[in-house]
């Protein structure tokens, strides 16, 4: 089966390249989409042969490299298309086809009747192509490649409708903040690349994570190498400085947001960490970056998504605070809990998104939760699967987010400090506070719409049943990965573990037993968001005036948060108006006008100048040629005669 | 037998009117007939030279010479009626477009 590895990632481009090449002339809504879907869908299915093959093996022959051929060959670079089938890869291959057929699936709901239905398959399409490449690369270019590929769908599905407004300038400016922020973060992860190749002569993961296990724990080079990787990953995993993107990603259609901004692109930077883990153990320093700024990113962003109106929005500032949580359990060397987290977060982000997105549907293109509720009793299904998703997301046992966001809490309280802990678990409260104030005003309570006008209805099968699908997931999800603690075999992590056996080595982490203190933290962060959700019904369902009391009481906080801390603004003034204006003023009207125009315009001056004088020469007179071509000749009769 | 200097002197001679006359002269028919002039002296270097080492190789050449100069001629002569049809004269004073 490994063999076939290469199918996994052909298909989507077949997809792509039918639908691309020749989807305006297909004409069907169904065809396009159902060679869209199937292409995804039968990855998923390679990847799922290969998965039971993997399992059935010994664990010292799970990982195999599967070589195409010899991509680059110059000197002594050498760089194959080659892919790495190993537990880490199929388990991103998965979660990438298995939602993304899903989303497909719920695509064809979602787009039908838009003008763009071929061309928005084709972006799909690729983007599962350029992201099977990213996590099944086996060396740090291929995994470039697909880096840069996934920005590119990203970039073209964001700017899907670019003929339409988003908020105050329009779907193609968010493109390019998008693009442009990523950029940003990817020439982090070159200049970590340049160093990778200069240290170690190779970009092939095994040679340089083999190599880099040799080198003592603390070496500056591994410092910096890490680290300008962990800015690459800031970028495209929306962690602080490099988040402001995401929100504005927002402009894309909701199966976009779903697919690459919540459950499987924003997740490449924790795979990246995840895949280097041993060169990030070996940077101690690094990993105290990394658990800070995804801890800080997890709590500010939620923060922020405790006063968005926008239903998207309250989603992204949602995802950017989960993949802090991921950064987190990365930072503190639990790669595998991240991971864990990574996947529950992919179903159960997908299906709120996937829900969301049924919401706006049938709300006419609104997006704004206060002029929504009660929609309950019009969409049962999409009501019931988000709800399930907001338990997932709060951490209520047994919804898979339980487990995998309790499994970070407690190795950021036992490898990390309790500080880290005590910030995570506010945190915690702050994301089922923020789910519950979205579902309630969203779902519940009164019509806060005109029932005349506006008739909302349930979304069509095509869309409901992934919603039930991604829900069964959401729920299910964590059994996989029950700690020991609570007498599962943690099935995940055991699966996991000889991918992460170098960097947990070289970390040498203590094992922790199932202790007192774990089921104290646990039933605390239990408690903790139980009230959090009892307090957001409380207040939006029962007691609907206290939240603009809080409101008026504190104006500055809540403007403060309202406004994401003028983060984009304070960009604005310190990034972007400098360098409009040095490019305004100095680049253009001093360089380019004064400088480079005027030497130009000089050279053409003196040619002209030159030729006013020269041009006497032609008379027109032949007889004035004839003795100078006379003169001429004598002249060098002489000269030859001397 | 007469000696080989007094055909290069003569020879000189005409080729120095045949200048003469195309730098000095403004009858286009006059220039012209001055440059068959500067030809046939080189004919005559020519022969004389040929005759003098005992090579026929030079008269060979003067052949070639008298062809191009007969083609030379019927070209020449076309392009002065030409000019005299447009322009109404053969002065070569007055025909000077090619002036800047």
């Amino acid at each position: 089966m490994y063999t076939y590895v290469s199918l996994i990632v052909l298909f989507p481009l077949i997809g792509f390249l039918i639908n691309g090449l020749a989807g305006s002339r297909i004409k069907s809504e169904k065809a396009s989409g159902i060679i869209g879907t199937s292409a995804v869908m039968l990855s998923f299915l390679t990847a799922c042969g290969i998965f039971i093959e993997m399992l059935g093996l010994p664990v010292e022959e799970r990982k195999h490299i599967v070589t195409l051929f010899q991509w680059i060959g110059a000197g002594s670079l050498s760089i194959n298309a080659a892919f790495q089938v190993d537990q880490l890869s199929i388990l991103m291959t998965l979660v990438v086809t298995g939602v993304g057929s899903l989303i497909h699936i719920y695509s064809i709901g979602y787009m039908h009747g838009d003008k763009g239905f071929w061309r928005f398959f084709a972006y799909l399409n690729l983007f599962i192509f350029a992201m099977l490449n990213l996590v099944l690369a086996d060396n740090f270019l291929l995994m470039f490649l697909g880096w840069e590929g996934v920005g590119l769908c990203s970039y073209l599905l964001i700017g899907f409708w670019y003929d339409r407004n988003f908020e105050k300038s329009t779907t193609s400016d968010a493109a390019k903040k998008a693009f442009i922020t990523n950029r940003v973060g990817d020439f982090g992860f070159l200049l970590g690349m340049f160093l990778i190749f200069t240290t170690f002569g190779t970009l092939q993961f095994d040679s340089v994570f083999g190599q880099a296990a040799l080198y003592e724990k603390g070496t500056p080079i591994i410092f910096w190498i890490t680290l300008f990787l962990f800015v690459g990953a800031t970028g495209k995993s929306a962690q602080i400085p490099l988040y402001v993107w995401l929100p504005d990603a927002m402009a894309g259609p909701t199966p976009v947001s779903a697919l690459i901004h919540a459950a499987t692109m924003v997740t490449a930077g924790i795979y990246m960490v995840a895949r280097s883990s041993i060169l990030f153990a070996l940077a101690p320093a690094t990993m105290h970056i990394v658990a800070v700024i995804g801890l800080a990113t997890a709590f500010f962003a939620a923060t922020i998504g405790l006063v968005q109106n926008d239903i998207k929005k309250v989603l992204a500032y949602s995802t950017i605070s989960q993949l802090g949580y991921m950064f987190l359990a990365c930072g503190v060397g639990a790669f595998t809990a991240g991971l864990f987290h990574l996947m529950t977060h992919a179903f159960f982000k997908a299906l709120l998104f996937l829900g969301a997105g049924a919401v706006i549907h049938a709300m006419h293109e609104e997006q704004d939760i206060q002029k929504m509720g009660g929609l309950k009793n019009y969409m049962p299904t999409t009501y019931k699967t988000f709800f399930i998703a907001a338990l997932a997301i709060s951490g209520i046992p047994p919804l898979s987010g339980f487990f995998s966001k309790d499994e970070i809490l407690w190795k950021a309280f036992a490898d990390g400090s309790p500080i880290l802990w005590a910030v995570g678990a506010l945190t915690a409260g702050m994301t089922a506070f923020y789910m519950f104030r979205l579902v309630t005003l969203t779902f519940e309570g009164k019509e806060r719409f005109d029932v005349h006008h506006t008739h909302p209805h349930e979304a069509p099968n095509t869309m409901t049943v992934p919603l039930m699908i991604l829900a069964g997931l959401a729920v299910v999800g964590g059994l996989i990965g029950i700690p020991h603690s609570l007498g599962g075999g943690n099935q995940f992590e055991v699966f996991l573990e000889p991918v992460f056996e170098k960097a947990a080595f070289k970390m040498s982490l203590p094992y922790h037993d199932a202790s007192a203190a774990e089921y104290l933290l646990m039933a605390v962060s239990v408690a903790i968001a139980a009230a959090s959700i009892f307090a957001a019904r409380t207040v939006y369902l029962n007691r609907t005036d206290v939240a603009a009391r809080m409101a008026q009481q504190f104006p500055g906080l809540y403007k403060l948060l309202f406004n994401k801390y003028y983060i984009d603004e304070a960009y604005d003034a310190a990034v972007i108006m400098p360098i409009k204006k040095t490019s305004e003023i100095v680049l253009w009207k001093g360089v380019d006008v004064n400088v480079i125009d005027n030497v130009i315009n000089t050279g053409a001056k003196l040619v002209g100048f030159a030729s006013e004088m020269f041009r006497r020469v032609q008379t027109g007179v032949t007889q004035t040629y004839a003795v100078v071509f006379l003169v001429g000749i004598l002249f060098i009769l002489g000269w030859l005669m001397m | 037998m007469v000696p080989l200097n007094y055909y290069l002197l003569l020879s000189a001679f005409m080729f120095s009117i045949g200048v003469l006359g195309v730098v000095v002269r403004r009858n286009a028919i006059i220039v012209f007939m001055c440059i068959e002039l500067m030809l046939n002296s080189v004919n005559l270097t020519l022969v004389a030279l040929s005759a003098y080492i005992g090579d026929p190789t030079g008269q060979m050449l003067v052949f070639f010479v008298m062809v191009v100069a007969a083609a030379e001629a019927a070209v020449g002569l076309t392009i002065i009626i030409a000019l005299f049809r447009n322009k109404q004269t053969v002065n070569i004073d007055e025909i000077n477009l090619l002036k800047w």
